[in-house]
């Protein structure tokens, strides 16, 4: 019976979804001459790397600053790439006459590849709700597809990660449905993609380790080796070729840039913020009070840090502290995933890893909000709780990428997509909880969707912030304290994604 | 009405087995009512306007005339710097040959408003005489964001009041889902978008108070809605496209009133009412106003310009008109035609006006002008194709048609402001957001809903049944499809130059006199089935 039903529904989901995605992708299509961040020529110089040099070269190369930085399936990705972009414009692909070339060609066919990997995303989307309730489903497309964030970061400033998702996403599935196998594999393929991901690596381990790795010593240690195996085998497809020619160390060097400083030029809305604050007011009082506390050599605005440390007071972080305090952070989660192994908590385990790494990572971009905003959106829509959560975390999310589009002509779109999506959420989610019209099966809840005085007045804030930055603040100081308005976004985002990390940490530990 | 009720049980029913919970995919936009759901496909649409607007505009980099663009902005430079009197009036400082000022006052005080709002954050994108072909990123931006700004103010609010009175007028009938669809199909079709914020015009704020003066006067608000068209036909002239459809309903309603005299007497003084107060820095003088009147007809121009898909254009291909005849001549050759095609749908307006016979002679005399007026510019298209998306759930699939065709006759144009992209991702999003899920495109495509008042009209049904055949229609949608292939990638012979934008005329203007015909049927057959359908609630 339930068989008979799900056959004729498949192909109806598919349209359905493929519609919405096509009013994503158009919208893609407009914005191909938008403003562009310098990502587009680093992609495009990569293109050129492994189109030009033989593979032995792709890691060593330095003709331009914008060496290649991704684990190797990204070069292979971007080698395949290339053949396309070589018959469309040669330049293109060329190591020298390439570098900073800006026609039309070389933009389209970039903007085109990224609208065309999102397919991938469709696909991870896809099967990610194919079990749910149409509303739910309907709702988790709009969430995904029509992210704002990943319309910021991907068709706008330029990155390439709705493909990467689309990895994660179709990996979370296979785990929800108990193939651990197959999402095991899709994980590790993920990493080899971005190495960015590999934050909720431990949650994986533990995970597998615990879920599929059950059953006896005997037949526990045979899936570990079978499971050992293939993460091996995808491991050494990706970097076997660079093991064959000696360059392990090069390419582990060129991916971890740890010379890099803690945070990025812009900071990312994190925990080192309110670190890097408490430095600076605690210098500001103690100067206050007579002392005489030598201004830290490097600073945070001034963009890259090389080794001076930049606290005037506290003990300056190096990466082990990071990577310790996210492992800690993790801890709790690792904990009970090693208690309670099952399908039904991991899209959020590993939603909450990202986040700990977010919180508190070494020199984290503002953009690896979107690694968690993005896998909670399928677990929005499972109670009127996490529907609050994700109505404020993704607002948040998204509005942490404002600085990202800087320049005027993109301010309405930043503005609409981002009202877009609150309007369309807060329709949607109320629509789900009204349950007026439809019969809720759980008929006890039957309350309305509100997100309480605490949320709305924090986003009030975000508004205040946003007019404070755009308009009072160059209307108040002109050109001077240019990095107020940015410290400020930062701050006050900071805020309310420690909030989403200790929801996130509380759902996983008290859900029974 | 019974009939149409069933087909959406069925449909309900049909949705139910497939898609188990929810009948309708929209529920949760539509079902607080259809504020909510205009309030996001408006934000959508919005945001689809600025996207489009990253685009280039008309005569981007391209002295000394430039294009559309640089005419508005003249346009504010001129009326910021100088007194209303020499707006249109040819002087050491206005030079008319040069962009020179030729619609009404109205357009005048909108450029003056935007003139103040460029001027304050960019002084030198308006500055007399120095600005001539300013183009910058701020300055492109600017204008941009008045085209936005005026879309917003007036159109989409305007929508919103025709869908709300269309709503009430259809007896609270159909699903929100259908009025969601409906708003859409007004507010992102491609063309109007295209050429506001792509060629870059202001055809938001004419139309915008067409669609209120449209919505006043189905809610019986005859005054205001003759003020509104007021505004419209002086911000634009080519709103007189719609006159003789406004002219033909408000004077048919007054005849059927107590006082018809009166009516008629209010709605004139209304009417002049409004003119006075628009032209009243020219009233002064008569020379005034005769400058002004001689910059809005600008006979010298030619009967058509470019390639056109109206009469004119398409029948010059065999009768040479512009070496035949004096331009004299041609005026009064084209009033005529004009007039006479026109006709026919303002008389049916005013022996039996009707909320649904005023839109489709709406429709007609705007198809009338577009076919058959003088001078006449692609863009002109606009005017035809507002009453169509107005009657979007009447005529669901000539919409779809005949955008098709509007889009295609101004490819060309399009082509030349190197908006092609634009162009296709818009024609795919029309396509897209007609064929929603369970919305009424996708509807009417799968099973056929015919209600009562179509099967007693063989002769349109004639029409519709040759265009809608499936052959018919493959075949056409095939060729424009490989024309559109051909004019991007192929260069015309060099003996015939423009044989491309020849061929799509002729085809554009085929489908275009073919439905003028179905619509002036179709308008006729209204009144016929009414008045039997009034005859047989008198017998009862």
């Amino acid at each position: 019976m339930m068989e008979m039903q799900e056959s004729p529904r498949t192909p109806l989901v598919a349209a359905q979804l493929s519609w919405v995605f096509g009013i994503a992708t158009i919208v893609k299509l407009l914005l191909i001459p938008s403003y562009h961040s310098t990502d587009l020529e680093v992609h495009r110089h990569w293109l050129a790397i492994t189109h030009s040099l033989p593979l032995s070269q792709w890691y060593t190369d330095e003709t331009s600053e914008w060496t290649l930085d991704y684990p190797p399936f990204f070069a292979y990705l971007e080698r395949f790439l290339s053949m396309f972009a070589h018959l469309i414009d040669p330049q293109i692909v060329h190591l020298h006459h390439g570098l900073n070339y800006k026609a039309n060609s070389a933009i389209y066919f970039q903007r085109m590849s990224v609208i065309v990997s999102d397919l991938f995303l469709l696909y991870g989307v896809y099967r990610s709700t194919l079990a749910l309730a149409s509303l739910k489903r309907n709702l988790i497309w709009l969430l995904v597809i029509w992210s704002p964030g990943l319309l910021i970061v991907d068709h706008l400033h330029f990155q390439y990660n709705g493909f990467l998702f689309g990895w994660l996403l179709l990996s979370l599935s296979f785990l929800a449905q108990g193939r651990d196998v197959m999402g095991g594999f899709l994980f590790a393929v993920l990493l080899c993609f971005k190495h960015l991901f590999a934050v909720a690596a431990p949650v994986y381990f533990v995970y597998l380790l615990r879920h599929y790795c059950r059953g006896g010593l005997v037949r526990g240690f045979a899936r570990l080796s079978v499971m050992g195996a293939i993460v091996v085998a995808v491991f050494a497809a990706a970097y076997g070729p660079f093991v064959y020619h000696g360059q392990i160390q090069q390419v582990i060097r060129r991916m971890f840039p740890f010379g890099r400083g803690l945070c990025h030029a812009y900071w990312a809305p994190n925990f080192w913020v309110f670190y890097i604050m408490l430095d600076k007011g605690i210098a500001f009082l103690l100067r206050k009070f007579g002392f005489n506390i030598p201004a830290p050599v490097a600073s945070f605005t001034g963009g890259l840090v090389g080794d001076a440390s930049p606290f005037a007071i506290l003990p300056r972080v190096t990466p082990l502290t990071t990577f310790i305090m996210v492992l800690l952070a993790l801890s709790p989660c690792l904990f009970r995933t090693w208690k309670d192994p099952g399908p039904r908590l991991i899209v959020r385990s590993v939603a909450y890893a990202y986040t700990c790494g977010f919180l508190f990572g070494w020199h984290v971009h503002e953009k690896a909000s979107l690694h968690f905003s993005i896998p909670l959106a399928i677990v929005a829509v499972e109670s009127l709780e996490d529907a609050k959560h994700y109505f404020l975390l993704s607002i948040v999310s998204c509005y942490s990428l404002f600085p990202l589009l800087y320049e005027a002509q993109e301010y309405p779109i930043k503005v609409l997509l981002l009202l877009l999506h609150t309007i369309l959420m807060w329709f949607s989610f109320s629509a789900q909880y009204s349950g007026s019209l439809r019969g809720d099966k759980k008929g006890g809840e039957k309350q309305g969707f509100e997100v309480g005085w605490v949320t709305t007045s924090y986003l009030i804030g975000v508004v205040v912030v946003e007019i404070w930055g755009q308009f009072l603040h160059p209307y108040l100081f002109g050109d001077k304290l240019p990095f107020v308005p940015l410290m400020l976004i930062s701050m006050y985002c900071a805020i309310g994604i420690l909030y989403s990390w200790i929801w996130q940490l509380k759902s996983i530990l008290i859900s029974s | 009405m019974k009939k149409k009720g069933e087909m959406k049980k069925v449909i309900k029913v049909k949705d139910k087995v497939n898609d188990g919970q929810d009948d309708d995919p929209w529920w949760w936009l539509v079902q607080e009512g259809i504020k909510p759901s205009f309030l996001c496909i408006s934000l959508f649409a919005l945001l689809v306007r600025v996207a489009v607007g990253l685009h280039p505009y008309s005569g981007a980099g391209t002295p000394p005339k430039f294009g559309d663009y640089e005419a508005q902005r003249h346009w504010m430079e001129i009326t910021l710097n100088l007194p209303p009197k020499d707006w249109y009036r040819n002087s050491s400082v206005n030079d008319l040959s040069y962009w020179g000022l030729d619609y009404p006052p109205l357009t005048a005080y909108q450029s003056y408003v935007h003139g103040v709002f460029l001027k304050t954050f960019d002084p030198d994108s308006v500055a007399l005489f120095t600005s001539r072909g300013y183009e910058s990123y701020l300055g492109k931006l600017l204008m941009r964001w008045t085209v936005l700004s005026s879309d917003v103010l007036i159109f989409f609010p305007a929508v919103l009041y025709f869908v709300l009175v269309y709503r009430s007028m259809r007896f609270g009938m159909g699903q929100n889902s259908d009025a969601a669809w409906h708003i859409a199909m007004i507010l992102l079709n491609p063309c109007l978008i295209l050429i506001d914020h792509g060629h870059f015009q202001y055809n938001c704020i004419s139309l915008g108070l067409t669609i209120a003066a449209i919505a006043a006067a189905l809610s019986q608000k005859d005054l205001v809605a003759s003020v509104l068209y007021c505004l419209a036909l002086n911000h634009k002239q080519m709103s007189a496209y719609f006159a003789p459809a406004f002219f033909g309903y408000l004077l048919g309603k007054c005849l059927r009133k107590k006082n018809p005299l009166l009516e008629v007497t209010k709605l004139g003084l209304m009417v002049i009412g409004t003119f006075a107060v628009v032209w009243w820095p020219y009233l002064q003088s008569k020379d005034a106003v005769l400058a002004v009147l001689s910059r809005l007809a600008p006979f010298e121009r030619g009967i058509y310009e470019d390639y056109v898909a109206n009469f004119w254009c398409t029948s010059s291909v065999l009768v040479k008109w512009k070496k035949l005849y004096s331009t004299q001549s041609l005026r009064i050759f084209s009033l005529a035609a004009t007039l006479i095609t026109c006709l026919p749908s303002m008389v049916q307006q005013i022996l039996a006006p009707s909320s649904k016979g005023f839109l489709y002679a709406l429709l007609n005399s705007s198809f009338s002008f577009y076919l058959f007026s003088f001078q006449v510019h692609e863009k002109s298209i606009l005017l035809p194709l507002l009453p169509l998306t107005l009657l979007a759930l009447e005529e669901s699939r000539l919409i779809l048609w005949l955008t098709h065709f509007g889009m295609f006759s101004m490819f060309p144009l399009l082509h030349r402001d190197k908006l092609v992209l634009a162009y296709m991702a818009l024609y795919a999003l029309f396509i897209l957001v007609y064929f929603a899920p369970c919305g009424p495109g996708g509807r009417c495509h799968g099973t056929k809903t015919l209600d009562n008042t179509q099967k007693t009209k063989r002769g349109v049904d004639f029409i519709t049944s040759i265009t809608f055949h499936p052959l018919v229609m493959g075949f056409l949608g095939l060729c424009s499809l490989i024309l559109h292939v051909i004019y991007l990638t192929m260069h015309p012979p060099n003996k015939y130059p423009f044989l491309f934008e020849a061929v799509i005329m002729l085809i554009c203007f085929s489908q275009f006199v073919l439905f003028t015909f179905y619509f002036n049927s179709k308008q006729w057959m209204l009144s016929k089935h009414l008045t039997s359908k009034d005859k047989q609630k008198k017998l009862i």
